[in-house]
């Protein structure tokens, strides 16, 4: 004979282990659906993303707008393409937005860093919509390269 | 004497390198209570473990109904412990379960019966060891005797041929020893169960066998009924059923002389 | 010399008859056909008895471990200004490692000894006996329950135990230390792997949880029954299944994370 409670005590705790396993399938190790409610895309085309991954942060003057949801390559012209999910309140960004791969402290991680260009009507910038590609890109800093580009211009002042 | 429930020949059982038995044989009587006595430490828990067959015996037959226990296959040994049960000295009784449970859980594991009719049951076993009032109290809150006289309504549960009781007397108070005696008795008469009682508690044994095994160093001393026991000639016997200290069976644990040894010589 | 030479042998054959005997013992408690009516109460009980009394001190032990990690973890990681890599750090460690790890040691402490001790009672008071005399297989009435208790209940505290430690550590890491929260688990999602670290984490605990609960129920059975035998029974067991744990953990760790 089992008692009732002990039966709910045991469906309880079955609970809670399969939600464990669930939390470490889907929020720890990947394709979790964490977000603050809803999104909208928008895409970039950059020469380089240096560490960007999955999931890194969006963010305007350090406040986070949204996150990356995907990376890719052009089947075309090999270069990489980042969807951004965007957090549909901070749904009027200018055409003229500009957006950069930054790294937190020297080390740390990559984030995107969005630059909010100005609307103007007149001179026919408007609101990106869901969708766009965001046209002004800046690609990450590379410190191979950046090393390279410095002892080139050093062997060149000789 | 009638036909015999258990019939044991030539039984011998060895437990490491020490002999227990030695070519023992010894009858059973079906509808009597068997009597089997000995000092402690002669291992007369280990004959009912192998009647039982928990334990193989090193040769010999143990024909339980004409059926060589020893060489059954394991269930055909345990649909013939269905027809026997154990009163162990500890009574064990399920600690996680109340006294009804215990008593219903050997009707639960074999019948089909359906739980009003086992309740049913258990009331009249529980009424017949005087413990109906009691059911509902788990093993720990019960005293020695009444956790016997609980074992004792789990062990006729099924309504078995034989009861093996292993040292139902032991460390009882003087009442509940007179229950328990009442109870074996009665349980003989009125059901005509098989019994057999272990024990070394000399006068409860002589007023309720009806046959009665002396066992000691490996072998049957003495057999009889209670009256031939008592007019039986062989120091060891007469010993036992006394009670005296010394005799055949040294007050002394073997040793060197005490002399010696405190002289500190070497033997 | 020739005495020694006796005396190993003799605790080699003891050892393997030992080794048979436990082996026996699980084969014949879990090949046998369970009866779901009379299986399934019994069960019940068990994961009650193993499983949901060990959730508070592995749910505790989890939330103090992640906290501790991440509290370690920062120190170290901020001198390299590589905080953000806080994420990873706390999950690897607890889902490859310490999760499996500290929750075997711990159940085998709080859920292993009582097993043992349990069984082990059982039969000093003679009620594994009586059972059998009673015609019911002590093996399948009291032994295979507890195995399949233990079995099932050790992966899912596993998974409590790891998913707890990485709240610890978000809770030290991102509330107080003030890591970024999206950084902490972004960080985390793009390292840890489904199958190489949960999926492995997983299948350690699935052994350990074998091993411990198997060493638990055979101490416990073959135990000598008086009461200095139980004790020594229920020490042996939280001994030796520390011991295999970390023995199993170091060989596991080498197939799975070395390449």
């Amino acid at each position: 004979m089992v008692s009732k409670k002990i039966e709910l005590m045991v469906g309880l705790f079955v609970a809670i282990g399969i939600a464990a396993i669930l939390m470490l399938a889907l929020k720890v190790a990947n394709a979790g659906i964490a977000g603050n409610g809803k999104t909208y895309q928008l895409y970039a085309k950059f020469d380089n993303i240096g560490g960007l991954k999955v999931r890194s942060p969006i963010k305007v003057g350090g406040v986070v707008v949204g996150r990356v949801e995907h990376i890719k390559l052009d089947q075309e012209d090999y270069m990489p393409i980042v969807t951004l999910d965007i957090y549909s309140n901070y749904d009027n960004f200018s055409e003229a937005t500009s957006v950069s791969i930054l790294t937190a402290g020297l080390l740390g991680e990559q984030y995107l860093g969005l630059d909010p260009g100005f609307l103007d009507e007149e001179l026919g910038i408007g609101v990106l919509q869901p969708g766009d590609f965001i046209e002004d890109t800046k690609p990450a800093l590379v410190l191979e390269e950046l090393i390279g580009q410095f002892l080139f211009s050093q062997d060149s002042e000789d | 004497m009638s036909e015999n429930l258990v019939e044991i020949k030539n039984l011998s059982f060895y437990r490491e390198e020490r002999c227990i038995y030695d070519d023992i044989s010894l009858n059973i009587p079906k509808g009597k209570v068997t009597a089997i006595m000995g000092p402690s430490g002669i291992g007369k828990t280990t004959l009912l473990r192998l009647i039982g067959g928990q334990l193989k015996p090193d040769s010999g037959q143990i024909l339980f109904a004409g059926q060589d226990i020893p060489r059954l296959s394991r269930s055909k040994l345990y649909a013939l412990r269905k027809k026997m049960s154990m009163l162990f000295q500890s009574g064990a009784l399920f600690t996680d379960m109340s006294v009804f449970e215990n008593v219903a859980f050997p009707m639960r594991e074999h019948s089909r019966l359906p739980e009003n009719l086992i309740e049913k049951m258990v009331m009249m076993k529980l009424e017949a060891v005087g413990l109906r009032g009691a059911m509902h109290l788990k093993p720990s809150e019960l005293s020695g005797g009444m956790a016997r006289r609980a074992a004792l309504a789990r062990a006729i549960a099924l309504d078995p041929e034989l009861i093996l009781y292993d040292e139902p007397f032991a460390g009882q108070d003087p009442i509940s020893m007179g229950v328990v005696v009442r109870l074996i008795r009665d349980l003989s008469d009125a059901l005509g169960l098989t019994s057999v009682v272990v024990s070394h508690d000399v006068p409860e044994v002589m007023s309720i066998a009806d046959y009665i095994y002396i066992v000691a160093e490996q072998k049957i001393i003495g057999q009889g009924t209670p009256e031939q026991i008592r007019q039986m000639k062989s120091e060891l016997v007469q010993q036992f059923i006394q009670g005296e200290a010394d005799g055949p069976v040294p007050f002394h644990y073997p040793a060197q002389s005490y002399k010696s040894q405190l002289l500190g010589e070497n033997s | 010399m020739l005495e020694r030479i006796q005396s190993l042998g003799h605790n080699t054959i003891s050892t393997i008859s030992g080794l048979g005997r436990a082996m026996m013992m699980l084969l014949s408690a879990i090949l046998q056909v369970p009866n779901p009516k009379k299986g399934w109460p019994l069960l019940m009980n068990q994961l009650f008895s193993v499983g949901v009394l060990s959730l508070l001190i592995i749910i505790v032990s989890g939330g103090f471990i992640g906290m501790v990690i991440a509290l370690q973890g920062y120190t170290i990681l901020v001198g390299y200004g590589a905080e953000a890599s806080l994420g990873p750090m706390v999950a690897l460690s607890i889902i490859r490692e310490l999760g499996p790890v500290v929750t075997a040691l711990l159940f085998a402490g709080r859920a292993g000894s009582a097993l043992t001790a349990e069984i082990g009672l059982m039969k000093a008071t003679e009620q594994l006996s009586s059972l059998e005399m009673m015609a019911v297989d002590p093996l399948r009435r009291v032994i295979a329950p507890r195995f399949w208790a233990g079995f099932i209940s050790m992966p899912l505290l596993t998974a409590i135990f790891s998913a707890v430690g990485i709240l610890g550590g978000h809770l030290v890491g991102v509330d107080w230390l003030g890591v970024d929260s999206g950084t902490y688990w972004s960080v985390m999602q793009a390292e840890v792997d489904w199958s190489d670290d949960v999926l492995n984490g997983v299948i350690k605990s699935v052994v350990f949880a074998f091993v411990i609960t198997w060493i638990a129920i055979y101490k416990g059975y073959d135990c000598v029954p008086t009461s200095e035998g139980i004790s020594r029974a229920t020490t042996a067991t939280v001994v030796q299944s520390s011991l295999i744990v970390l023995g199993l953990d170091f060989i596991l760790t080498a197939l799975m994370f070395t390449n």
